[in-house]
């Protein structure tokens, strides 16, 4: 049953794609429109179309786009000229540092703080102010005293990926079921077994909930904090392209993004169904 | 005090203000004794202290005065020298049912192998009748077999002393029964000392040496201890043959129907000391227990209403 619903939810789905290509194209036609216009080529200029050259990219041009840079990811032309994988391997590089880094502070530090309602009360303030920052604005800061932009980027991914990750850790680790608690202790269950066996794996749900929206957000601002930096990376390759006034190969890596965000996005997905338990 | 395993001295416990409006004591007064391999159970209605009580023997809660002494030594913080089967099971649902009960063996002996754990868990899991699922998860199993999970986990390391928290409170009388001959035949063989909770008049009858009643709190407090005094070899078909068996039920639930709530306030010392609650053979001692304690407690309560009433 659920999967005649999954055939007929992509058939729509295809459907969907092809009028929305299907209207791309007609809107983008200029030589049609310009032909029909041609009785009232006012009009014409006045929808943005007298110009044929420069208007908005017809999907063609875009397919045409996507084959090029599909076919050869990986060649390097110099700084300017990168194949888009060596750019995503590089926006996912710093990605995964960042994130990582604040894997190794978030995840102490919210069980610290969700063990102890003391310490969450003293941290609660600085995790308000903190959190609502928007990850660029701490940009001219982080440039600033760490001097270097990838470093810097870096950085940015770090602060932005934190706060989910240890507010949810937090909740997580204080919101253990008291009777799971009440065994370990009628154990005598050592401290770091109690952790490790019994808190990390009740929190854990909450944990990788946390760590998935920690990723979407960290997925998003690299691609603005690459544009602020440049040199490598996906972001970079936007900003390039819109420089060069190359619109078919900015759609391009748009879907990209798109499309390497939401293999995160499942990745991540599928890492919370690993750790979900069913009561 | 020190004669007996498990002593228990005036114990009371008042929680901490709720929203700044102080609590009344749940109980206080309370005094009981249980010794080496007596099966002690405690009656009384909802909400009067019972799982409190047993948290502080537990040591997973602190009474505001009194205290608790197990073998010689006060009972201060959670033991693997008791075993807990909590009110709601307590299983961790990440772990299989193998890997919750290896988790409390490895707990108690941490230089074992894994194969000595293993087999020591099968053999508690086997005799709560579950050898079949120890690979399954809890989340697969029937509520009757998550208890019984927690009854092996119990079991197997070995305790001194087991507290039960109502272990069939929420499974259906069938299954209860069941569960009540597999954890008869476990304890008779093992000669276990337990304490445990229960709503069930019957199921106290057919585990118990000894029924605790509780009166309704708040100040709620050991009305009485009823001693069991049917043969131990008790079996839950045959129990009804037993003429013992209905005088000692009629008298439990007298006090639960009509006794429970008279046993607070100064007017209730007049007649009941708490430090030395009666103890009382219905059993033997014919109809004329009930009787007798009716018609020397109602006129005390019946006065207590009237007080209450004006
Ligand atoms: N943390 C708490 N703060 C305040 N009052 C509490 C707290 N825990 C329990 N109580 C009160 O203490 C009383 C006794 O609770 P307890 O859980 O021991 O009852 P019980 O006899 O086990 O009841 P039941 O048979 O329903 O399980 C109840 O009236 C309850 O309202
Ligand atoms: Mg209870």
């Amino acid at each position: 049953m659920s999967g005649k619903l999954k055939l007929k939810a992509a058939f729509i789905s295809l459907m969907m794609l092809a009028i929305f290509l299907g209207a791309w194209h007609l809107a983008t036609q200029p030589k049609e429109s310009a032909v029909q216009a041609a009785t009232d080529s006012e009009y014409a200029a006045m929808m943005g179309k007298g110009k044929e050259q420069s208007g908005f990219p017809a999907p063609a041009k875009v397919g045409h786009a996507f084959v090029e840079y599909l076919a050869d990811p990986f060649y390097d032309k110099g700084p300017n000229d990168k194949g888009i994988g060596i750019q995503i391997a590089h926006s996912l590089g710093r990605v995964a540092v960042g994130f990582l880094l604040a894997v190794a502070v978030a995840l102490p530090v919210g069980f610290m703080i969700g063990m102890s309602p003391l310490l969450f009360q003293a941290f609660n303030p600085f995790i308000q102010v903190l959190k609502p920052i928007s990850p660029l604005a701490w940009m001219p800061l982080a440039l600033y005293s760490l001097k270097d932009s990838d470093i810097s980027g870096i950085f940015v991914i770090f602060i932005c990926s934190i706060w989910p990750m240890l507010i949810n850790t937090a909740f997580g680790v204080a919101s253990v079921r008291r009777d799971w608690i009440n065994v370990a202790r009628t154990l005598e269950v050592n401290p770091l077994r109690k952790a490790f066996l019994v808190i990390l794996p009740a929190a854990a749900p909450t944990i990788l909930t946390g760590m998935r929206i920690s990723m979407g957000i960290a997925w998003l601002v690299i691609v603005a904090a690459e544009m602020l930096v440049g040199g490598t990376g996906i972001g970079y390759f936007v900003w390039n392209e819109w420089n060069n006034l190359a619109l078919p190969n900015v759609i391009f890596a748009v879907v990209m993004i798109g499309i390497v965000g939401m293999i995160l996005d499942l990745f991540f997905g599928w890492l919370q169904k690993l750790v979900t338990y069913r009561e | 005090m020190s004669t007996h395993f498990l002593s228990v001295e005036n114990l009371k416990k008042v929680f901490p203000p709720t929203n700044g409006v102080a609590n009344l004591p749940v109980f206080e007064d309370i005094h009981f004794h249980i010794d080496k391999g007596e099966f002690v159970c405690i009656i009384g209605h909802s909400g009067c202290g019972k799982t409190t009580i047993l948290n502080v023997l537990a040591g997973l809660d602190e009474a505001s005065a009194g205290e608790a002494f197990m073998d010689g030594r006060e009972v201060r913080g959670p033991s693997l020298d008791r075993g807990v089967v909590f009110q709601s099971h307590a299983l961790m649902p990440w772990m299989s049912v193998l890997g919750n009960v290896a988790f409390a063996v490895k707990s108690k002996w941490p230089d074992w192998s894994q194969e000595k754990i293993n087999e020591h868990c099968t053999r508690y899991l086997e005799m709560v009748g579950l050898g079949h699922a120890i690979h399954k998860k809890p989340a697969e199993l029937s509520g009757g077999m998550k208890q019984r999970v927690g009854i092996a986990r119990a079991f197997a390391i070995q305790p001194k002393m087991l507290l039960l928290d109502e272990p069939f409170g929420a499974l259906d009388a069938l299954t209860r029964g069941t569960i009540q001959d597999e954890l008869l035949k476990i304890v008779q063989a093992t000669h276990q000392t337990v304490f445990m909770i229960t709503h069930d008049v019957d199921e106290a009858i057919l585990l118990a040496d000894k029924i605790l009643l509780m009166s309704n709190g708040p100040h709620a407090k050991i009305a009485e201890i009823v001693e069991v005094t049917m043969p131990r070899s008790r079996t839950r078909s045959g129990i009804h043959h037993d003429p013992q068996y209905y005088m000692i039920r009629n008298h439990l639930v007298d006090f639960l129907v009509n006794r429970s709530k008279t046993y607070a306030g100064a007017e209730a010392e007049m007649f009941h000391d708490a430090k030395n609650p009666p103890v009382v053979r219905p059993g033997l001692d014919g109809e004329l227990a009930p009787v007798l304690t009716l018609t020397a407690e109602k006129p005390a309560a019946q006065a207590l209403k009237h007080v209450v009433n004006q």
